[in-house]
């Protein structure tokens, strides 16, 4: 019996990138995969947690539940909303559905290492890219070595990205800082925030990238603003779209 | 003024914010290729925190244990509740002794404790011979790092200051010239002082004896000239054996610098024959933060400094933006401890990135405790309305798919009308310097109820 994923798309990625929807889901098509997708869903609950407010995301957090409960995996192409459901979800009252959701949810890249133990994948990108970790990807989920540790490297979206044809990764100066994005922080500490993203777009520029690329969108869509408003050369790219085998 | 706003004048100053930025990521990359150096690094951050653990949950027997043996080298060992009774403490000793002229190295306690002005009200002088400390005393102004007071000020700029206060040339901008000339004026300083005052690195609950750690030698240098040694510690900083000291200093001057070691570790036991020790041993909100489950991990904190270089927001909005005598990421889980009205901006200074975690030699779980401050303030309202309000209407419309898909769908409607002056408003924040996305026709799951129609409901 093939293994039933449920595509968990996070709210400002069904809203927004629709793409980027569209592109994981062909992605985990190409696998022995039965690919459902809530149509009940919304969002994690995230925002409200992070703010402070874990009271006003309970109710969301107990519809993720119900919406997920029956699947063997939930893949989301977002570090950050996965981590959430599995650091923050102990917020809920315990209960099978709980533990399970939690322990079943995966970012992408991780569940294609991880899970689905993937070692080729058919698509092309010929381009020079820069990849963007964003923290609650690496430092929350583990998905690469964080540079303050004194431990061995590894990256399973760069493991990932190697398999892409004609892709080229270009190392930059700071591997893991933060690009300032932090939900309302983006907004509450406006200044600083749009300052963090300036630099990050500058290491990649530097680095002599074409393209940026990196697992949550949510840094993406902080990057991306940044970069359209000054018209930089520099595409961006969620890391979904060049697994699955798309051009610019 | 709260965190946004000191911030914001701060990264204004581009060029600034690059440096600043850039000073303290250098500090960071000497930290990571130093504990680099050591296979057991990950492995001394562990002891280092286990052995904070043991300590917090005995702290009561460490510190009647450090006080006995304190007492039995004959060191004069006081209690403080709180900040004031501190400053009335070290002001009793000093008055007896009739002493006009202090001298003090590095003790983030009397800063936090305000010890400085309390006692210049009453006519004594005070140094700080710490090269950092002395310069924001000349300049008037707080440390703004609590390893590198003065990484705020440019050389320039310090050889502005010691023109106009300790008479060097005027425009001279040369390190070496300028630390030489502090080295002389603060000469005289430790010469003609009265009594020393010293921080406290660690004490040692089994020996009763006190460690300071420094790279300018000016903890011993003031002690050992001065008839009266006065050594201000937080409660916490107690270890229970000295061969903890084995865990500790290797952790410590790594983290903070990327040094093996700092340049002195001194050992203070006893008084010297005719002189006199004291140790004062301050409360100051402690009890009450170790009460905190949530929180009490923070008390491991062995003032390194390791999480402001490597906090992304730290650098670019500098040591005073936090406005609390702690800043970075440590600071802004202990402010609100001490005072949660005055500091509420504190932990929603930071992107949750994790970095202070990660650097921490002591394993403290910084950004898991900023969620938490965020849960407890936001509890306490002490967030703005707005804010409020915009949280409880998000959990409503999250909780409502249709009402979710809706709004959406009216919203993008909105984004892609030809309205760019109205949507670029100036409460549209996010527009300030930034695109926002282009909001397409259909969401995801219209395309998907379009492309799939057989999963459709």
């Amino acid at each position: 019996m093939k293994r039933k994923v449920g595509l968990f798309i996070p709210c400002y990625i069904d809203q927004f990138y629709p793409n980027i929807a569209i592109a994981t889901l062909k992605l985990l098509e190409k696998f022995d995969l039965e690919v459902g997708y809530p149509l009940e869903q919304t969002c994690c609950g995230q925002p409200m947690a992070n703010s402070g407010f874990e009271e006003a995301s309970l109710d969301a957090a107990q519809l993720f539940i119900r919406n997920f409960q029956e699947f063997d995996y939930i893949v989301a192409p977002s570090g950050s909303c996965v981590l959430h459901v599995k650091e923050h979800y102990n917020l809920l009252p315990g209960s099978e559905a709980v533990t399970k959701v939690r322990e079943n949810t995966f970012e992408l890249c991780e569940f294609l290492v991880d899970v689905l133990k993937v070692d080729h994948l058919k698509a092309r990108f010929p381009f020079k890219v820069g990849y963007h970790s964003s923290c609650h990807g690496q430092r929350g989920l583990c998905l690469s070595q964080s540079s303050e540790l004194n431990a061995p490297g590894f990256s399973k979206p760069k493991q990932l990205l190697q398999m892409v044809d004609g892709l080229e990764l270009v190392e930059l100066n700071r591997p893991d800082e933060c690009c300032g994005f932090g939900g309302t922080f983006a907004v509450s500490e406006e200044a600083v925030s749009v300052r963090m993203g300036k630099d990050r777009i500058q290491d990649h520029l530097e680095q002599g990238a074409e393209v940026l690329t990196g697992g949550d969108a949510s840094c993406l869509m902080h990057l991306e603003g940044l970069i359209k408003r000054k018209q930089l050369p520099l595409k961006v790219k969620h890391i979904a779209e060049i697994l699955n085998g798309e051009s610019v | 003024m709260n965190h946004p706003e000191a911030a914001k004048k701060f990264v204004k100053d581009e060029q600034r914010t690059t440096w600043h930025d850039q000073s303290l990521w250098f500090v960071r990359t000497k930290r990571d290729k130093s504990s680099k150096s050591l296979p057991e690094w990950e492995e001394l951050r562990n002891m280092a925190s286990a052995i904070k653990a043991n300590v917090l949950s005995h702290l009561d027997e460490y510190l009647e244990e450090f006080e006995r043996n304190a007492q039995a080298n004959g060191v004069t060992v006081h209690w403080a509740k709180d900040a004031e009774e501190h400053n009335r403490i070290v002001h009793s000793i000093l008055a007896k002794h009739r002493v006009k002229r202090l001298v003090k190295s590095k003790s983030m306690l009397t800063e936090e404790c305000h010890l400085n002005p309390h006692l210049e009200q009453q006519g004594i002088e005070v140094i700080d011979t710490d090269l950092g400390e002395r310069i924001v005393q000349l300049a008037n102004e707080p440390p703004s790092h609590i390893v590198m007071p003065a990484i705020h000020k440019k050389k320039e700029e310090i050889g502005e200051l010691f023109a106009k206060t300790i008479g060097t040339e005027p425009g001279a901008k040369d390190p070496q010239y300028l630390t030489e000339a502090a080295r002389q004026h603060l000469r005289e300083k430790f010469l003609a002082a009265d009594a020393a005052i010293t921080g406290v690195n660690f004490a040692i609950a089994e020996t009763g004896g006190v460690v300071v750690c420094t790279n300018e030698g000016n903890a011993d240098m003031g002690v050992h000239l001065a008839p009266v040694h006065i050594a201000c510690m937080g409660m916490e900083k107690i270890i229970p054996k000295a061969e903890h000291l084995g865990v500790f200093l290797r952790l410590l001057a790594r983290s903070a610098t990327g040094q093996p070691i700092t340049t002195y570790s001194s050992h203070f036991h006893k008084p010297r024959a005719g002189t006199e020790m004291h140790i004062v041993i301050v409360d100051n909100g402690r009890s009450e933060h170790l009460g905190q489950e949530d929180f009490r991990r923070a008390l491991h904190c062995i003032r390194c400094g390791a999480c402001m270089n490597t906090c992304p927001i730290y650098r670019r909005s500098g040591g005073h933006s936090y406005g609390y005598t702690v800043p970075g990421p440590i600071g802004s889980i202990i402010a609100p401890a001490r005072n949660l009205k005055a500091n509420h901006t504190l932990p929603f200074a930071s992107t949750l990135c994790g970095s202070c975690s990660n650097v921490c030699p002591v394993k403290i779980d910084i950004h898991d405790q900023l969620y938490k401050w965020r849960q407890v303030i936001a509890k306490k309202k002490e967030v703005p309305l707005s804010k409020q309000l915009a949280m409880k209407v998000a959990g409503r419309v999250f909780a409502n798919p249709g009402l979710y898909r809706m709004l959406g769908k009216v919203g993008r409607k909105v984004l892609r009308l030809p309205l760019k002056p109205l949507i670029y408003n100036p409460l549209n924040t996010w527009g300030k310097a930034r695109d926002l996305p282009e909001a397409p026709k259909q969401s995801f799951r219209e395309w998907y109820l379009e492309n799939y129609p057989k999963n459709g409901k």
